[in-house]
C-alpha cells in the first residue's frame, strides 16, 4: 500500500486519501471555443512517469494538496501546497 | 484456412501423439512496407487484422506487438461478455458484438469457449431496484435481453449468497441478461491472430513502436525496435498507453490510464454456475472452467501504469466479495494482477479517425473492453478499409469530446469492468 505524505499530517496509508486527479489546470476564459473547453475538461496529457496531482486527505484533515508522483514507480518525488507553483 | 481443426484432425493428432501439431499462426518479420500497421496486439488489434483481410480483402497487413500477443488487458481480464447498455447508441455497439461472440468459434475455426451462462446483478438497495427497473427497460426498448430478478430468484441462482435479514450488505432482488457470460481470452486473441495470419496478415511480436514517419502532416509508417516500417495507414489498438502513443504521433487524448485488478482463488468444486455482479460494492465474480473463482474489482483510483494493482484495494474486494459470501472465508487467492486500462470520460470507446492524417485510433474501452473487441476490429478495420465511419461507430468519433455530444454509460452500467 502506498504511503502518502500528507503536508499537515505525515505519512498515512492511501486508503485515507482521494486522488483528485491532474494539478495545475486552469480554467480558460470564458469567451473559450469548444476546442479550448475540451482541452480544459477532458483532453490530459496522462504520462507514463511523472505526474503533478492533487491529492485531498479525506479520511483525515481533510485538505488538499499536491503530489510530483512517478505513474510508474508510485515513487513520490515532491509534496508541496495547491496554492505553489509547480515544481518544475 | 491450412489445418482446420475439427473431431477428425483432434483425432488424427491423438494418433500421432500429438506430436504434429504446427503453430496456430506464421512467425513473420517485418516487410518494408505494408497498406495498414496495426499497432498492438491484442484482441482490438488482431480482430481489426481479421476483419480487414476478411471483409475488405486488405491483407497486406502487419500487427506490432511490443510484448507477446494477449499479452495486455486481454489475457489480464475477466472474461465477462454483456450487452446491458443504457443508451441505444451502446446498446447497438456491445450487442452486435455478443452475436459475432455467438458465431465466434464456427467463423474462426477456433474454440473460445464462449459460454452465456447468464449475469445475475444484485440490488441492494431500493435505489438499485429502481435503478435496474428503468435499465432493464431501455434494454428492452433496445431489443436486447432482460429480465428482473426476485429475491427468490436470485437465492435460487446463486448458492451461497448471504441474502439472510441479517446479511452485512442486503440483497433486495436483482436483474439478469440471459446472454451475457464468458469466453476463454487467450483464446480470443489467438483464434483472430491464427485466421489473421492465415488469410496472410503478418502477426510480429517483440516489436515495439517508438514513433510515427510524417510526410506533409501526414502519418506513414512507423519507428519500431525493429526498425523502420512504411504504411499507408496506422490504426493503434494499445489501451492503457495509447495516450503515450498518441504522444508520439503529437497527438492528445481524453484518456486516463488505471490500474484494474483481479485475482483467482484456489480450484474449488463446481458452486457456481453464472456471473455475479455487485455495483454497490465494485466487486464481481465466476467460476472458470478449472473451478477457480475468478473475482474483480473496481479500479485503483489514482493514474497508473504499474501492472500491478494496490494492496487497500485488493483488501477492500475481498472484504466485500466475503460479506456476500460468508462460505468462502477461508477460500485461498492464488494470483493477483492488475492490468492498465484507459478511461474516458463518458466510459464510452473511441473508434474512428484522429487529427492527424492516416493515423486511426480504438481506445477508450476503460474497464470494459473485451466483450467489445468483435466489434471494435469491425469497425476499425472499416474505417481503415474504407476511409468512411462504420455506421455503428458513427457516435463513437473523439470528436464528441468537442461538440459535447458525451454518451455516458458511466453512470448508466455503474460497474467497472
Ligand atoms: C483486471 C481486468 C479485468 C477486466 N475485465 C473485463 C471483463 O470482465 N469484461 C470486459 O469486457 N472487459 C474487461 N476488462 C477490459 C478489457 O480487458 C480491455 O478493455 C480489452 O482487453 C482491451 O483490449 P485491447 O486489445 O484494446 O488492449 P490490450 O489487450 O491491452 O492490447 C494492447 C496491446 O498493445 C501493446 N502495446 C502497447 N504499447 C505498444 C507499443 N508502443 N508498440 C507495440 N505494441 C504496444 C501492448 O503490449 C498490448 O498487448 C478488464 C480489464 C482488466 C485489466
Ligand atoms: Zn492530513
Amino acid at each position: 500500500m502506498m504511503q502518502i505524505p500528507c503536508i499537515y499530517c505525515g505519512p498515512r496509508d492511501e486508503s485515507e486519501f482521494v486522488c483528485g486527479g491532474t494539478a495545475h489546470l486552469t480554467r480558460p476564459p470564458l469567451e473559450s471555443d469548444d476546442r479550448q473547453w475540451a482541452e480544459y475538461l477532458f483532453f490530459r496529457e496522462n504520462p507514463k512517469g511523472a505526474h503533478l496531482e492533487r491529492w485531498r486527505h479525506a479520511y483525515g484533515c481533510g485538505q488538499w494538496f499536491n503530489l510530483e508522483r512517478d505513474t510508474v514507480t508510485h515513487e513520490i518525488r515532491a509534496v508541496y501546497p495547491i496554492t505553489q507553483a509547480a515544481p518544475r | 484456412m491450412p489445418n482446420r481443426y475439427s473431431a477428425w484432425s483432434l483425432l488424427r493428432g491423438a494418433l500421432a501423439g500429438h506430436r504434429n501439431w504446427q503453430g496456430a499462426w506464421r512467425e513473420a518479420t517485418p516487410k518494408p512496407r505494408y497498406d495498414v500497421i496495426v499497432v498492438g496486439g491484442g484482441g482490438h488489434g488482431l480482430a481489426t487484422a481479421y476483419y480487414l483481410a476478411k471483409n475488405h480483402r486488405v491483407t497486406n497487413v502487419a500487427v506490432l506487438e511490443r510484448g507477446w500477443i494477449g499479452g495486455g488487458n486481454t489475457g489480464r481480464n475477466t472474461t465477462i461478455v454483456r450487452s446491458n447498455y443504457l443508451y441505444p447508441e451502446s446498446a447497438r455497439l456491445y450487442d452486435f458484438s455478443l452475436k459475432l461472440y455467438e458465431g465466434l468459434s464456427r467463423d474462426l475455426n477456433y474454440n473460445i469457449m464462449l459460454s452465456q451462462r447468464a449475469l445475475v446483478m444484485l440490488a441492494h438497495s431500493r435505489h438499485d431496484l429502481d435503478s435496474m427497473a428503468r435499465w432493464a427497460n431501455a434494454m428492452r426498448m433496445n431489443g436486447i435481453d432482460a429480465d428482473l430478478l426476485s429475491l427468490e430468484e436470485v437465492r435460487s441462482r446463486v448458492p451461497g449468497l448471504d441474502t439472510s435479514s441479517g446479511a452485512r450488505i442486503p440483497v433486495l432482488g436483482g436483474f439478469t441478461q440471459r446472454r451475457a457470460g464468458t469466453a476463454r481470452h487467450d483464446a480470443v486473441a489467438w483464434g483472430y491472430a491464427r485466421a489473421a495470419s492465415a488469410l496472410g496478415v503478418d502477426i510480429i511480436q517483440n516489436c515495439e513502436v517508438r514513433g510515427f514517419l510524417k510526410e506533409g502532416g501526414r502519418v506513414c509508417g512507423v519507428q519500431t525496435s525493429l526498425g523502420d516500417i512504411r504504411a499507408e495507414r496506422v490504426g493503434i489498438a494499445a489501451a492503457g498507453h495509447s495516450s503515450v502513443l498518441a504522444e508520439l504521433a503529437g497527438l492528445r487524448l481524453p484518456v486516463t490510464s488505471y490500474a484494474l485488478q483481479a485475482l483467482v482463488s484456489e480450484p474449488l468444486k463446481p458452486l457456481l454456475d453464472t456471473v455475479v455482479l455487485s455495483p454497490g460494492t465494485g466487486g464481481y465474480l465466476s467460476q472458470s472452467d478449472k473451478g477457480e473463482l475468478v473475482i474483480g474489482a473496481m479500479l485503483d483510483l489514482f493514474p497508473s501504469y504499474a501492472q500491478r494493482g494496490s494492496f487497500a484495494v485488493t483488501q477492500q474486494i475481498l472484504a466485500s466479495i466475503l460479506a456476500l459470501f460468508p462460505a468462502y472465508a477461508r477460500l485461498k487467492m492464488l494470483r493477483q494482477w492488475a492490468g492498465i486500462v484507459d478511461v474516458v470520460h463518458d466510459s464510452s470507446p473511441i473508434i474512428g479517425r484522429t487529427p492527424v492524417p492516416g493515423l486511426f485510433i480504438n481506445c477508450g474501452w476503460g474497464t470494459g473492453g473485451f466483450k467489445g473487441i468483435p466489434v471494435g476490429g469491425y469497425t476499425l478495420a472499416h474505417v481503415l478499409a474504407t476511409g468512411e465511419d462504420h455506421p455503428l461507430a458513427e457516435p463513437f468519433q473523439l470528436e464528441r469530446f468537442i461538440s459535447g455530444r458525451l454518451i455516458d454509460e458511466a453512470a448508466a452500467s455503474g460497474i467497472a469492468h
